[in-house]
């Protein structure tokens, strides 16, 4: 059974793959016992220092903490020279794309994308058309799931231009990693993913609008104590010094944004904002938002701060437009994409709707405009009746999916409840875009503590690993 | 800073302070209950520590009576009394957790274990000998936070807003036990009181530790009038008036520094402080304890307000 996936460190009975040696011989010579106080140890780390995760509307506590695997997953040099040439590539092409469906439409009149899967789309803002953001930057901040079936093979299953989290949990995990095991670490020349901080200070302070003199001052904006994610706004911000705020410690006079201070009103010139679209403004957007500061469109129109991401930025991370990510890098960039996409049907298309219909049992279906992996159906895990009542909404909706094969994702080896075991494994790496673009050697490592399960999501009962990228 | 994490910080100060001023006034009272049923003959020391606490409306809503049970539910348990033991560590937390980039990481562990523990603690648990673990428990996670706080602090704003925030409550805290006690303390008292003042007027003094402190300092039996000068104006005793005010003086002139700038907060503060500082225990006496108190604990308010005025919104 598990031998029909492809396990990172090689299968029971075939030779240990190369980055994994050390570890390998390190796991012979370790009883279960300590690995069984190590993860205690993490766990207690996670409590105490209140990295959690909130999870709310399913009772129980509602601040979880994601399981920790306390065993690292490695990546040769050479293999991540290939992914994160991709990334840039990627991210380079997503930017150039929406830059355009704002501005020119280009893609759209050279009918390389549809127009109607642009401008219909939920995630269209048109308030954006005809704003210029710095360096033409959209997404400053991307986080790109990645997964692997092969020792070359590695596709895009996502792209999220918008607010990606999990970057506090790729700097936690090292330096816990660190913490437990400092002999391991000490055995294999890990490259530092430390200054991913610095790198997001320097992102953020190369797009300071237009108005702006002087250094910027950069704030992190959050939803609020109880969002899922609120540990890792207050985190970064944090580690970058600067300041965490809320929608109510911001208001807006003659189109400049201002904070609340001890001191009196001081100005915010880049917002790296956690919060939707949605909610920023609520004279532009939702009336009802108590989470948005009246007024921050105009100011972000008029040029006197950026929001990073920019507003609109998720026309580029819609499942339906992820299909043409590759064409948009050809379209743009003149090359040919790097990193693979995973074959997708477009539901809105009759055609394609029809085949997923009658093959719901291998597929995965998502939503177009979901994520967090809530109201997925995953085809060859579901009962019958689960597929029975899942195919009832599909034929109400079709335009609402997209679907997928169902891959056959990578194995790591895992510390669960049985010992050391394969499990199933995705990437998020992060990309960040200003006047420069950069990416850190490593990202967050997702993996389904369940045996068999292909759900990764955090949401959804799924684990993180410290990611190590070994140094060429 | 922000004007929130300001007044966050503020508060959850206020949170540890009340939720340990409460463990001590139980401890007491719950001390004084085991006395023979002379000191306590009418029962009415469950009820005065409901006054002391500033939870009088709210408790006999729930409650008809003031027995050691309803009491101890209320002051250290429900959710529905905001001032709980409970919801003061809980907000506390809530706040700490809001404004965690201006806690040190000692401040923070210190809060958020104090909430991972709350759980643990229940009505069932605090039966009999439990109680005085669990006050005790409360007492340590307050110490915990305060010794974090002066020792790994930053002393700038962050610093001063978080003890603004301890003293002002202390403050009130300390003008409430003695109010509640105040007639105690009259020198008219002294003539007609007996062995069953001597036992309430120690309980005053260990509801603050000040009961070995108040010998090092007089050097002789308990004295009401003593007592009452310990309380307001011996600048030696870390939880009297004028302690708290001078703190509170000091921390406001060092944000003044901070900023290069004053306002309404310092003028009060300087006030509050030399009333306490140039005033004489027989003129307090004089003016009447009761009024005395009264007057100070309304004006600790409208410091309260002046600070949130200043600075907090």
């Amino acid at each position: 059974m598990a031998s029909a996936f492809f396990d990172e460190m090689g299968s029971r009975g075939a030779e240990v793959r190369q980055a994994y040696r050390t570890l390998q011989a390190w796991l012979d010579e370790t009883p279960t016992e300590i690995l069984t106080l190590r993860r205690d140890e993490a766990e207690t780390f996670f409590r105490r220092i209140g990295i959690t995760f909130a999870v709310y509307g399913e009772g129980g506590d509602p601040e979880r903490i994601i399981p920790f695997d306390i065993i690292p997953r490695i990546l040769e040099a050479a293999e991540w020279r290939q992914i994160s040439s991709g990334l840039l590539q990627r991210v380079k092409a997503l930017n150039a794309f929406i830059a355009d469906v704002y501005g020119a439409q280009e893609i759209l009149n050279a009918s390389v994308v549809p127009r109607d899967q642009v401008l219909l789309n939920e995630t269209w803002r048109a308030q954006m058309q005809g704003v210029a953001v710095p360096h033409n930057v959209y997404t400053n901040i991307a986080g790109i799931d990645m997964v692997r079936v092969g020792p070359e093979e590695f596709y895009v299953l996502e792209d999220n231009c918008r607010t990606p989290s999990g970057v506090s949990y790729m700097l936690e995990n090292r330096e816990i990693t660190m913490r437990l095991f400092p002999d391991l670490f000490a055995r294999h020349n890990v490259a530092p993913v430390d200054h991913y901080c610095d790198d997001l200070l320097k992102t953020l302070s190369s797009v300071a609008p237009r108005n702006c003199i002087g250094e910027p001052t950069v704030a992190v904006m959050t939803p609020g104590i109880y969002n899922s994610a609120y540990y890792e706004h207050s985190f970064l911000a944090d580690q970058m010094g600067v300041e965490l705020v809320e929608g109510p410690d911001l208001y807006v006079m003659d189109d400049v944004v201002y904070m609340r201070t001890t001191q009196g009103p001081k100005r915010v010139d880049v917002i790296y904002r956690r919060v939707d679209d949605d909610f920023l403004d609520p004279l532009t957007f939702r009336p009802d938002s108590a989470l948005g500061v009246a007024g921050l469109m105009s100011a972000y129109r008029a040029g006197n701060v950026n929001l990073t991401n920019a507003v609109g930025a998720g026309i580029a991370d819609d499942k339906a437009i992820y299909t043409y990510v590759p064409k948009m890098i050809e379209f743009y960039l003149g090359e040919k994409p790097i990193l693979k996409n995973v074959p997708t049907w477009r539901c809105s298309e009759p055609g394609e709707a029809a085949y997923v219909r009658e093959h719901l049992h291998e597929l995965v279906v998502k939503e177009v405009h979901g994520s967090g992996g809530y109201g997925m159906l995953v085809g060859p895990k579901a009962t019958k009746e689960e597929i029975g009542e899942f195919a009832l909404r599909f034929a109400a909706m079709p335009e609402k999916y997209i679907a997928q094969p169902t891959l056959a994702l990578s194995t790591c080896p895992t510390f669960v409840d049985e010992g050391v075991a394969p499990r199933h494994v995705d990437l998020r790496p992060f990309v960040l875009s200003g006047a420069d673009m950069r990416v850190v050697p490593g990202g967050l490592t997702r993996v389904a503590m369940r045996e068999g399960s292909l759900v990764v999501n955090s949401s959804q009962g799924g684990g993180t690993k410290d990611t190590w990228v070994l140094k060429g | 800073m922000l004007s929130r994490t300001a007044d966050n910080l503020f508060w959850l100060a206020r949170y540890m302070e009340r939720a340990e001023n409460l463990a001590r006034i139980l401890r007491v009272t719950d001390r004084l209950s085991l006395m023979p049923s002379t000191v306590d003959a009418d029962g009415s020391e469950w009820h005065s520590t409901v006054v002391v606490s500033g939870c009088e409306e709210g408790f006999y809503e729930k409650h008809e009576e003031a027995t050691p049970e309803n009491v101890i539910s209320y002051l250290a348990f429900d959710p529905d009394n905001p001032s709980s033991i409970r919801c003061c560590i809980e907000t506390a937390r809530r706040n700490a957790r809001a404004v965690r980039t201006a806690l040190t990481t000692e401040q923070w562990e210190s809060l958020n274990a104090a909430w991972l523990e709350l759980p643990g603690w229940n009505e069932a648990r605090v039966r009999g000998s439990g109680l005085h673990r669990f006050l005790d428990w409360v007492k340590d996670r307050s110490l915990l936070f305060h010794g974090g706080t002066v020792a790994t602090m930053l002393r700038r704003d962050s610093y001063y807003f978080t003890r603004l925030g301890t003293f002002i409550e202390r403050s009130d805290n300390t003008a409430r036990i003695l109010d509640v006690k105040y007639h105690l303390l009259l020198p008219e008292h002294a003539e007609v009181g007996g062995g069953i003042d001597y036992y309430q007027w120690a309980a005053i003094l260990r509801a603050v530790s000040g009961y070995r402190s108040y010998h090092a300092v007089y050097k002789e039996g308990l004295k009401p009038w003593l007592i009452a000068e310990f309380l307001i104006m011996r600048e030696e005793m870390p939880r009297s008036l004028i302690s708290c005010a001078a703190e509170m003086k000091d921390c406001l002139d060092k944000l003044g520094e901070e900023y290069g700038q004053r306002n309404e907060a310092h003028r009060m503060a300087g006030q509050v402080h030399s009333r306490l500082r140039f005033g004489k225990i027989e003129d307090v006496f004089r003016q009447g304890l009761h009024e005395f108190l009264t007057e100070h604990i309304a004006q600790n308010d409208r410091l309260g307000v002046e600070i949130s005025r200043g600075y907090l919104m």
